[in-house]
């Protein structure tokens, strides 16, 4: 193991690392907003918009990221679309974890009992009211857990961003396996890069888990 | 009576789901400050009444009326209906993601808009006057099933309903807190609030009724006076309903 070499490429490490971050941030901030519009419209069963719904998360989830990108990188442009690798990256992320983030929702709204609804109308809540101060805060609580599974598998699958020429930490090791055949050194720190990005957020999420369950205020 | 004055009235109401029928032509007129009671065999469609008066069903048929104004089947504006309107149900339903003092003042605050503080001192009052108010801060989970549903009736009286529907509210309460709930009804019953109850809580009816109206598959088969009603009604149908309740009765199939 070339040590001094190790201590040389860290630094390109943390640079990717940022990167890969910062994609995943926006794209997960993005699929949360459409995982909840989506849960919402299959909740309340909009006509038209909810078969809409239904085929995305089927086509998103039953699809693998790497197609999906591609579609996004080498397909778009023939319509005429060109994205960055960075736009690319981000809006692929939200394809892919709007539909887990939908299901995910959607299982906590479906978990609120229809009588709870009816509990909130009763003392004169409009739809809109009985959806944000009832319907939504008791959805989230059962969501949490597949919410945050969903985040971590998120992150991990930005692994497959180095597809798309995006100097992502997977683009950074390959690059450095191609240029100097120090492979064992290159996939080392790629390891370690992701375990130090996941592990934190995966202990700050058990613990929020645990708390929110203990502080549950389920009957 | 007057059909006029007439607080809340059922004309010729029909409900179904799909071919299955559940209420064939009920009228009903319920006057200011009376205290209805509805009893009936399970699925004779009294539960489903309360529930077409507070506009949580659709009514195929008829219509419903509260201050003259009809309610039944509105698309629009039903929220500022169901605010006139409070309804206690078998299973509390209280938000368990709330105190008891933000259940109490959900309503008021967001739906009637009201300001938070008097929302708030008139929930202790209410709370003070059912022994609760040390528990105001606690979750729905932190209380008995007796509890819970006073704070439910709580919750209810908060937004000055017109009329309050009780559906089967001590149907799922252990035999000790059964008494501690129908004492809080039977308070507001005195001070003239209107109130539609089902029950089956026979003794209580009793004691409480104005009226009584005998609901079985799905029409009104008897509507009488308490005391009439339960001592010698004018239905046959009523007297083998009340026969069920009778120690007696059991007894008799017994010794066949």
């Amino acid at each position: 193991m070339d040590y001094e070499f190790i201590n040389d490429i860290i630094s390109l490490y943390i640079e990717a690392g940022i990167l890969t971050f910062r994609i995943a941030l926006l794209g997960i901030v993005g699929a949360v907003v459409v995982g909840l519009l989506c849960s919402l419209i299959k909740y309340y069963r909009v006509p038209v918009l909810q078969k809409i719904v239904g085929a995305y998360i089927e086509l998103s989830r039953n699809t693998p990221l790497l197609i999906q990108l591609f579609f996004l990188y080498f397909g778009l442009p023939k319509i005429g679309i060109m994205l960055s690798s960075e736009s690319c990256a981000i809006w692929g992320l939200i394809f892919l974890g709007g539909s887990y983030m939908a299901e995910a929702m959607r299982s906590g709204l479906e978990a609120v009992a229809d009588i709870q609804v009816e509990s909130g109308l009763s003392i004169g809540l409009t739809d809109f009211q009985v959806a944000r101060y009832i319907l939504l805060p008791q959805a989230i609580t059962v969501s949490v857990p597949a919410f945050l599974a969903n985040i971590i598998f998120l992150i991990k699958e930005t692994s497959v961003f180095s597809a798309v020429a995006l100097a992502d930490l997977m683009y950074v090791a390959k690059d450095l396996i191609g240029l100097y055949y120090k492979t064992d050194e290159a996939l080392l720190v790629l390891v370690l890069s992701y375990a130090v990005i996941l592990l934190p957020i995966s202990a700050v999420f058990t613990i929020a888990e645990r708390k929110l369950r203990y502080a549950g205020f389920g009957n | 009576m007057d059909k006029e004055k007439a607080l809340l009235e059922i004309e010729h109401l029909k409900k179904s789901y799909d071919s299955n029928i559940v209420l064939k032509d009920i009228s009903l007129d319920i006057h200011k400050g009376e205290v209805v009671v509805v009893v009936g065999p399970s699925g004779c469609g009294k539960s489903t009444l309360l529930r077409c008066i507070n506009g949580l069903e659709d009514i195929q048929g008829g219509d419903i009326l509260l201050n003259g104004e009809i309610i039944s089947n509105r698309k629009r504006n039903m929220h500022l209906v169901r605010q006139k309107v409070g309804m206690v149900f078998q299973s509390y339903e209280l938000f368990p993601h709330m105190t008891i003092l933000e259940n109490i003042t959900l309503g008021p605050v967001k739906a009637q808009k009201r300001n938070q503080s008097e929302a708030v001192s008139e929930a202790e009052e209410l709370l003070r006057r059912v022994n609760l108010i040390d528990k105001k801060d606690a979750y729905p989970r932190q209380l008995s099933g007796g509890q819970k549903q006073r704070v439910a009736i709580v919750r209810a009286l908060c937004m000055h309903p017109e009329i309050m529907l009780f559906d089967e509210v001590t149907a799922a309460l252990d035999p000790e807190m059964v008494r501690e709930v129908l004492d809080v009804m039977l308070g507001l019953a005195r001070e003239g609030s209107t109130m539609v109850i089902v029950t089956h809580e026979m003794q209580f009816a009793r004691a409480i009724a104005d009226r009584v109206v005998f609901i079985d598959s799905g029409e009104i088969v008897e509507e009488n006076t308490p005391s009439i009603f339960f001592t010698n009604p004018d239905t046959e149908r009523a007297r083998q309903f009340l026969n069920i309740f009778e120690f007696d009765a059991v007894k008799g199939v017994k010794n066949k």
